[in-house]
C-alpha cells in the first residue's frame, strides 16, 4: 500500500500522456516508457481533427446526438455507458486542450471552429490546420515536460515494454522491459500498470500506421493471461497512397472537393491517362451508388474498390490501385482548398496531383478491438489498466472520423486515477521472487534469438505476414480464406523457429528487437483471423459474403479471445453489449437514420 | 536516377559510440517510388554489401514515415533532411547516407538528439495552465493570431536547424533555432505569456541567442518551413527590451 503511488505507463503518445497529466497531479509518481521519444509517437499523425459537441454552429447539437451518431457508426457492438461518459466529457477535453495551448482554427469572433465529418449531420470537428494529432499530442508533451522538469515524471525513451510481472496472486507488480540501445532487460516495480501502446497496423505489413505499431505489448499481455476483444474488428481506409514502406493516408475531403474515384474498363490498360478516353474509364462507385457516389462511407468504399481490383481484375496496369482524379477541378479551387494534402502526394510520389490523377488503395488504417477493459480502463489483470488504441472500449465494428483522438484522451484520464485509486488500496504481495524470475525469462527469450542458428530471415517473415492479412483478413473475409490464413500464420509460427538474426551484436540491436515484436504478431494474427472466423454476420468494418447481414440475434455480442498456452493458440468467449441506453436498430448509408 | 536499374547505397556505419565508422556499398534493385526508408527495410531483409559480404542491418530512426515525427532526420549526400521524404529518383547515385555530424551517434544512423529536449525544458516550452480540471473555455484568439501560431507550432524536433547551424557546436553550447522559436510561440500565447521572463531569462545564459550569427542555414533547412530567422529576430527583440529594462530596475 503505497503513500505516493507509483504508476508505470507504456506508450507516450493521446491516452498515455493522458494518463501520465492526472496521476502526476494526484500526486502519484510516473515511469513512462515509449519506444520513441514521446512526442514521435503515432499519435502525432492523425490529421482530421478531434469530435465534441460544443454546439458553436447554432446547429442544435448535443453530447447525446454524439453519442447516438458514435453507437451507430460502430453498428452498436460498443458497450453504451463509457461511450456516452466519453461524448459527454469531450467537449470539457477541447476546452483544456485549447488552453494548453493547442492552435485550433477559429473563427472570426476567435472561438473554436468545427468542421463536418464522416457519420454525422453535425459541425462538430476542430481542427489545428491539416495537423490535428500532432498539434493536441504536442501539447500533452508539453505539459508532461513540465512534469518531468519537476519530478514527477521519469521518462524511459529508447526502452521497449516486454511484459507485465505478475505475483503469484497474478496480480501485476510492475513491468520488465528492454533499454533498446544497451539491449539491457530490466524489472521495474509498480502499483499498477497502464498500457496505451496504440494499433497493430504492423501485423498487416503495409498500413498507415507508425513503425511502432505492432500490437506487441498487447499481445504480450494477452499472452500472460489479458482478454484480448474484438480483435476481428479492423478498420481499412478507403484512399491511401500505395508505398514500399507505408500507405499514406490521402484525406476523404479530396472527394469532398470533388474528386473522381475510376479504373480504366479494359483489364491491364498500359495507356496514360490521358489516352483513355471518357468512354473507356469506369467511374464505379458513382455508378454503384447514384446518391452517395464518391463520398459514400468508408467501409462501403473500401468494400467497392477492393471488388473491383480482385474480383474484376481491373486494378491500373493490373496492380492493387485505382485513380482518385482531381485533374478537372480548377486548379485554383484545389490550392485554395486541398493544399496540404496535395503537398504530401507531391512530397512522396513526386507527382502534381493538379497534372495527374493520384493513384490510391485502401489501407489498413484503425484497430477498433483490443485489450478488454471494463468501464473503469481495467483489464481483467489486477493492477493491468489500458487507454486508448489499444483497447477495446469505445468504437464498436466501426469508428467515426475525428472520435479516435477524443476517445484516446478521454482513456487515458479515466485510466490514470482508477490505477492511483487501486494502487492505494493495494496490498503488499506475499513474496517477492517474480521480479527475477520474470527478468530471467525474458533474458532467456532474448538469448535464444541471438544463438539461433538457421535461415529465415525475421524482415522477409514479416512480409509475408503482412500480405497474407492484408489479403485475406481485411475488406472481404471469407471462412475458407480465414481457416487457411490460420493454418498459415502457424506455418509462419513454426518458421519463426528456424529464425536467424543477422546482427548478434549487444548495442541497438535492431534485429532481435523486431524479432520479438514478430514473434508476437504472430501470436495476435491468430486471434484476428480466428475471430474473423468465428463471427458468421456482416457488422461495421467486418464484412462476409456468405454471412452478408447484421445478426443481433446471435452476434450482438463482444469477442473475447483467451490465450491457451497449453494449446499455444486463442480460446474463444462471448460477452453480452451493454445496449441500455440506445436500442439497435439498422445502419443503413443510403437513409437519413 | 530514374530508370537505372539499380540504386547504389554508400552507407557509413558505426557499431557503437566509441568505435571508429566505415562506409558499406549496398546494391538494391530499383523500383518506382523507392526512398531512402524503403531502401534501409529493405536491406534488412536482405543484409550483404555490394561485394556479396554478410552484415547487419542498418540501424535508424524512423517512425512515421510522412514527415511529421520528426525521428529519421539524417545527412543525404551531404544534406540534413529526412529520410522517409527523400525520394530516390530525385538523388544523385551513389546516395550517400551519414548520421547527424553534431549530434553523439548511437549506431550507424542513429544519433543521441536528446539536447533538445533538454533545451526545451530549460525554456519552459509549455503553458503553465492551473490543472486539468475543468475551468470551461479558453481565452479567445483571432484567426490572425492562430494563422500566426500555427507555422511555428509544426517544429517536430528533428534538429535539421541545429545540425546546419554553424555556432551549433561545443565551444558555444548554442541552443539552436528550434528552441528559439518555440519561445516566440510560447510567448505569444495569452496563458504562456506568463512565464515570458524566465524564457527570456534563459535565452541570456551561455549557449543563449547571443550566439547566432546569422548565418541562415536555419530557415533554409527546415522540412517544415517555419519563419526560423523571423522567429530569432522577434525573439532578440524581446531578449533586448528585457535586458534594457532590467538594467534600469537595477
Amino acid at each position: 500500500m503505497a503513500s505516493q503511488p507509483k504508476i508505470i505507463v507504456i506508450g507516450g503518445g493521446l491516452a498515455g500522456l493522458s494518463a501520465v497529466i492526472k496521476i502526476a497531479e494526484m500526486g502519484g509518481k510516473v515511469d513512462l516508457f515509449s519506444i520513441v521519444p514521446v512526442k514521435r509517437s503515432h499519435s502525432v499523425c492523425a490529421q482530421g481533427g478531434i469530435n465534441a459537441a460544443k454546439n458553436l454552429k447554432g446547429e442544435g447539437d448535443s453530447t447525446f446526438q454524439h453519442f447516438d451518431d458514435t453507437v451507430y457508426g460502430g453498428d452498436f457492438l460498443a458497450n453504451q455507458p463509457p461511450v456516452k461518459a466519453m461524448c459527454d466529457a469531450a467537449p470539457g477535453i477541447i476546452d483544456l486542450l485549447d488552453r494548453m495551448g493547442v492552435p485550433f482554427n477559429r473563427t472570426p469572433e476567435g472561438l473554436l471552429d468545427f468542421r463536418r465529418f464522416g457519420g454525422t449531420l453535425y459541425n462538430r470537428t476542430a481542427f489545428a490546420g491539416a495537423t490535428t494529432g500532432q498539434q493536441l499530442l504536442y501539447a500533452l508533451d508539453e505539459q508532461v515536460r513540465r512534469y518531468e522538469s519537476e519530478g514527477k515524471v521519469t521518462k524511459f525513451e529508447h526502452w521497449e515494454f516486454l511484459s507485465a510481472v505478475l505475483d503469484s496472486n497474478r496480480i501485476c507488480r510492475g513491468v520488465c522491459a528492454m533499454d533498446l540501445r544497451s539491449m539491457e532487460v530490466r524489472t521495474f516495480p509498480a502499483d499498477a500498470i497502464i498500457l496505451a501502446t496504440g494499433g497493430n497496423g504492423a501485423i498487416f505489413g503495409r498500413s498507415t500506421n507508425s513503425v511502432v505499431c505492432t500490437g506487441s505489448a498487447q499481445s504480450a499481455l494477452y499472452q500472460q493471461g489479458c482478454y484480448y476483444a474484438n480483435g476481428e474488428f479492423i478498420q481499412v481506409h478507403p484512399t491511401c497512397i500505395p508505398g514500399e514502406d507505408k500507405l499514406r493516408l490521402m484525406s476523404e475531403s479530396a472527394r469532398g472537393e470533388g474528386g473522381r474515384v475510376w479504373v480504366p474498363k479494359m483489364p491491364g490498360d498500359k495507356r496514360d491517362f490521358k489516352s483513355i478516353p471518357q468512354g473507356e474509364r469506369w467511374y464505379f462507385l458513382e455508378e454503384w451508388y447514384p446518391k452517395y457516389g464518391n463520398l459514400v462511407p468508408r467501409d462501403i468504399a473500401t468494400r467497392a474498390i477492393h471488388k473491383v481490383v480482385y474480383e474484376y481484375n481491373l486494378g491500373i496496369d493490373g496492380k492493387p490501385m485505382v485513380y482518385l482524379d482531381l485533374t478537372h477541378i480548377d486548379r485554383k479551387i484545389l490550392d485554395r482548398k486541398l493544399e496540404g494534402i496535395l503537398e504530401i502526394y507531391e512530397k512522396f510520389v513526386g507527382d502534381d496531383p493538379r497534372d495527374v490523377p493520384m493513384k490510391i488503395f485502401p489501407g489498413m488504417h484503425y484497430t477498433m478491438g483490443g485489450m478488454w477493459v471494463d468501464f473503469t480502463q481495467a483489464t481483467n489483470i489486477p493492477g493491468i489498466y489500458a487507454a486508448g488504441e489499444c483497447e477495446y472500449q469505445y468504437h464498436g465494428a466501426n469508428r467515426l472520423g475525428a472520435n479516435s483522438l477524443v476517445s484516446c484522451i478521454f482513456g487515458g484520464f479515466v485510466a490514470g486515477p482508477m490505477a492511483v485509486n487501486y494502487a492505494r488500496n493495494l496490498k503488499a504481495a506475499p513474496s517477492n521472487g517474480h521480479f527475477d524470475a520474470e527478468r530471467k525469462h525474458q533474458q532467456e527469450n532474448n538469448a535464444t534469438l541471438m544463438k539461433a542458428e538457421g535461415n529465415e530471415n525475421p524482415f522477409k517473415l514479416w512480409r509475408e505476414l503482412g500480405d497474407l492479412m492484408t489479403k485475406n483478413c481485411t475488406v472481404i473475409r471469407y471462412n475458407k480464406n480465414l481457416q487457411e490464413t490460420d493454418a498459415e500464420l502457424c506455418k509462419l509460427l513454426e518458421r519463426f523457429r528456424n529464425i536467424n538474426l543477422s546482427d548478434r551484436t549487444q548495442w541497438a540491436n535492431t534485429s532481435v528487437v523486431f524479432a520479438r515484436q514478430l514473434y508476437n504478431m504472430l501470436q495476435l494474427a491468430r486471434v484476428i483471423a480466428q475471430g474473423a472466423s468465428l463471427r458468421d454476420e456482416s457488422r461495421g468494418a467486418h464484412y462476409k459474403p456468405d454471412f452478408p447481414e447484421r445478426d443481433d440475434k446471435n452476434w450482438l455480442k463482444t469477442t473475447k479471445a483467451t490465450f491457451a498456452p497449453d494449446a499455444d493458440e486463442p480460446k474463444f468467449e462471448f460477452e453480452p453489449v451493454d445496449i441500455s441506453l440506445i436500442t439497435p436498430r439498422p445502419r443503413r448509408y443510403d437513409a437519413v437514420k | 536516377m530514374a530508370n537505372s536499374k539499380t540504386v547504389v547505397f554508400k552507407i557509413k556505419r558505426q557499431a557503437t559510440p566509441g568505435t571508429k565508422s566505415h562506409w558499406e556499398e549496398f546494391e538494391l534493385p530499383w523500383h518506382s517510388g523507392m526512398n531512402v526508408i524503403s531502401s534501409l527495410m529493405e536491406i534488412a531483409a536482405n543484409p550483404v554489401t555490394r561485394e556479396g559480404k554478410a552484415t547487419t542491418p542498418i540501424t535508424y530512426d524512423s517512425n512515421c514515415l510522412e514527415e511529421v515525427c520528426g525521428s529519421c532526420a539524417m545527412l543525404i549526400n551531404g544534406r540534413a533532411r529526412m529520410a522517409c521524404s527523400a525520394l530516390v529518383d530525385k538523388l544523385e547515385q551513389p546516395i550517400r547516407l551519414e548520421p547527424f555530424s553534431k549530434f553523439p551517434v548511437v549506431r550507424d544512423l542513429a544519433v543521441d538528439r536528446n539536447v533538445l529536449f533538454e533545451n526545451l525544458k530549460a525554456v519552459k516550452a509549455w503553458v503553465p495552465i492551473d490543472g486539468s480540471y475543468d475551468l470551461g473555455s479558453g481565452p479567445r484568439v483571432t484567426m490572425q493570431e492562430q494563422e500566426a501560431a500555427y507555422p511555428l507550432s509544426r517544429c517536430i524536433s528533428c534538429c535539421c536547424c541545429m545540425e546546419v547551424c554553424p555556432q551549433f557546436n561545443e565551444d558555444t553550447g548554442f541552443v539552436g533555432a528550434a528552441t528559439i522559436s518555440q519561445v516566440r510561440l510560447f510567448n505569444a500565447h495569452p496563458t504562456g505569456a506568463a512565464l515570458k521572463r524566465e524564457r527570456l531569462a534563459a535565452l541570456m545564459e551561455d549557449g543563449g541567442i547571443q550566439e547566432c550569427g546569422y548565418a541562415q542555414n536555419c530557415v533554409e533547412v527546415c522540412p517544415k518551413d517555419i519563419p526560423l530567422t523571423r522567429s530569432i529576430a522577434e525573439v532578440g527583440g524581446q531578449v533586448m527590451k528585457q535586458a534594457i529594462s532590467d538594467l534600469f530596475k537595477k
